[in-house]
């Protein structure tokens, strides 16, 4: 009696069709991300060493190491933080817990979008007019980290929100119940129970802050600068520096006879350490989240 | 010999003893809420002041007799450099960055959107976690990565397959783009496919529909404004990508008339040009006004986005 009509069987092909199409269609974009990621590093692997890491260019940059383009990434990427994560964290506490489901709150909502969505070179167009002639501070490390501090914002804000959203509102009830007031809820209960979020948003930024390119061309990131091997402190804050993702443009771009593996090792260090950021945020993420109490 | 407690005053013991906290901490908190207040706000203040300056630093070229609207937006000479006769259309580039990112949305929509089906309705929660951590990780690849490789494996790879006289075109940009935008479509379409009730497909399992029926009739049909919301972000990211399409798509200023071409696209164009424009020049004031542009564009897309998704989470 329940035995497979034709039916039955067109229906399970066509099930099996189905699963098979779209696991094909999510297997297409994994595939290329290996592939790349392998061929970038084979054909870097002649270049790639310790001392590529700590040595300066050489030879009009057609050889030699890539310091003073990495310590110039690590002034940018801590200094934005330094100015995102404060601003981003309190705008999303701000959102989260203060302000009211209100016409103000949607058109905040609006602009933190919107800043999302702004180009790169829209970004460094701004930085231009506002940080190096507006606010004289030229072409600067302050200028560039200041550009990429406002970029980066809305990772923040959208990471800690989501994560201030989490913390349940009995938590916040409790706590106005003993008598604290809405910043000692904040403090005491809401921004500790949700610091994994806050941790991850502020991780997402350090990788995207160090991956872009286009904010920081106009504004602070210079072709060369001369630097000495292994010096940790090479720039001051009004200085123009060389930037990992500026430098691999360059190499890429502008300078004839390079080494032929010497960008694709720059492109390995600069993809390496953004995936390794990315990696270790959901890493901590997936840590943290399992030792949540509710 | 007992000795008896001393009778406290009664108002003594049973007053409620007020909580008095210092001055400085109520007034620090004060002033703690009201910075909390200025950083909420700071996201309306950027944008207004990234629109602020590029409209100042734009502004003053609208009054230059060298320069028209008209030609502006529908010319396509571009000759800002030229000694006798300067030319500011910028038509070839809109058409430039329509192309690259039409193309790039014609890859990307099906294997986004197919992905995201995957993900949310066929596969079991490890493979789940793992692909999302797969994307998160491609979402992460800086741009200036996707222009190294379009620059170096892609237009290889289409010179050899194609016969391409250039490798760097439309077509490199375009699947470049496609790549990059691809997590955003995943991630905000199996959003879209999440927001479906279980309802619908249990309504529909029962009625015997086979689960591409299910995704087809049902869960299509259901979540296809959040779809279009994730298509919609895809574009804007295409239309305001810099450094990918800078690297990947050439530098020729004409209309391409096949996917072989070389085109250039408004946000490479600033990217450019901006480095040999003397401040203040008329072609300075231009490169700004792209940039204009290219802000309006964005926000249009931006805010169309997320009025659909809003329109959703009201449902």
């Amino acid at each position: 009696m329940f035995a497979e009509t034709p039916l039955v069987r067109r229906k399970q092909r066509q099930e099996t069709i189905a699963k098979w199409l779209f696991f094909s269609m999510a297997a297409s974009m994994i595939i290329p991300l290996i592939l790349i990621v392998g061929y970038l590093v084979a054909r870097a692997w002649p270049s790639l060493s310790l001392s590529f890491l700590i040595d300066v260019p050489t030879h009009g940059m057609t050889e030699g190491g890539i310091w003073p383009a990495l310590v110039g990434t690590i002034y940018l990427v801590v200094l934005s933080l330094a100015v995102s994560a404060p601003v981003g964290v309190l705008a999303a506490v701000y959102l989260n817990e203060y302000a009211r489901e209100n016409w103000f709150n949607r058109i905040i909502n609006l602009a933190v979008i919107n800043l999302a969505g702004v180009p790169s070179i829209v970004h460094a167009l701004f930085g231009l007019g506002a940080f190096v002639y507006a606010a004289h501070f030229g072409y600067s490390i302050i200028s560039a980290s200041l550009t990429l501090a406002i970029m980066t914002l809305p990772v923040i804000i959208a990471s800690t929100r989501e994560a201030l959203a989490s913390v349940p509102r009995s938590f916040r009830e409790a706590c106005w119940n003993v008598g604290a007031t809405r910043w000692q809820t904040i403090t005491a209960v809401v921004l500790p129970n949700s610091i994994s979020g806050i941790l991850t948003g502020v991780i997402l930024q350090v990788s995207r802050a160090a991956g872009e390119t286009a904010p920081i061309m106009f504004t602070g990131a210079v072709f060369y600068e001369a630097v000495q091997k292994g010096d940790l402190f090479p720039y001051r804050l009004q200085d123009q520096c060389m930037a990992l993702s500026m430098h691999l443009y360059t190499l890429a771009t502008q300078v004839p006879g390079v080494k032929e593996s010497i960008p694709f090792a720059t492109a390995v260090v600069l993809l390496g350490s953004v995936l390794l950021v990315n990696a270790s945020a959901i890493v901590v993420r997936g840590y943290l989240r399992s030792r949540k109490k509710w | 010999m007992s000795v008896s407690p001393t009778p406290r005053p009664l108002e003594q013991s049973l007053a409620v003893r007020k909580a008095v906290r210092p001055a400085w901490a109520v007034l620090g908190e004060r002033g703690l809420e009201i910075l909390i207040y200025l950083c909420g706000i700071s996201a309306i203040v950027f944008v207004l002041g990234i629109f602020f300056f590029v409209f100042k630093e734009a502004f003053p070229i609208l009054g230059s007799k060298h320069f028209s609207l008209g030609q502006f937006l529908f010319s396509e000479q571009w000759y800002p450099t030229s000694e006798v006769h300067k030319r500011y259309g910028v038509l070839a580039m809109i058409a430039g960055t329509f192309s690259v990112t039409g193309l790039a949305m014609l890859i990307a929509v099906p294997f986004g959107l197919g992905a995201a089906i995957y993900i949310s309705e066929f596969c079991g929660s490890k493979v789940r976690e793992t692909l999302k951590v797969v994307i998160e990780l491609l979402a992460a690849i800086p741009s200036v990565v996707w222009g190294f490789i379009g620059l170096t494996v892609m237009s290889r790879l289409i010179v050899k397959y194609t016969g391409a006289p250039v490798g760097v075109n439309v077509l490199n940009g375009a699947i470049i783009l496609a790549l990059m935008s691809v997590p955003i479509i995943v991630s905000i379409g199996e959003d879209a496919l999440k927001a479906v009730p279980d309802s619908y497909r249990e309504a529909g399992l029962a009625l015997g529909a086979t689960r591409w029926q299910l995704v087809w009739r049902v869960l299509l049909p259901a979540a296809k404004n959040g779809l279009l919301a994730a298509v919609l972000l895809g574009v804007g990211r295409g239309v305001g990508e810099t450094m990918a399409v800078l690297m990947a798509t050439g530098h020729a200023v004409h209309i391409p008339h096949s996917i072989f071409d070389s085109v250039r696209t408004l946000t490479a164009n600033i990217a450019a040009e901006l480095g040999e424009a003397p401040a203040d020049s008329d072609h300075y004031r231009v490169l700004f006004l792209i940039g204009l542009l290219l802000f309006m564009m964005t926000f249009v897309v931006n805010l169309t986005a997320d009025l659909i998704v809003r329109g959703i989470r009201r449902k």
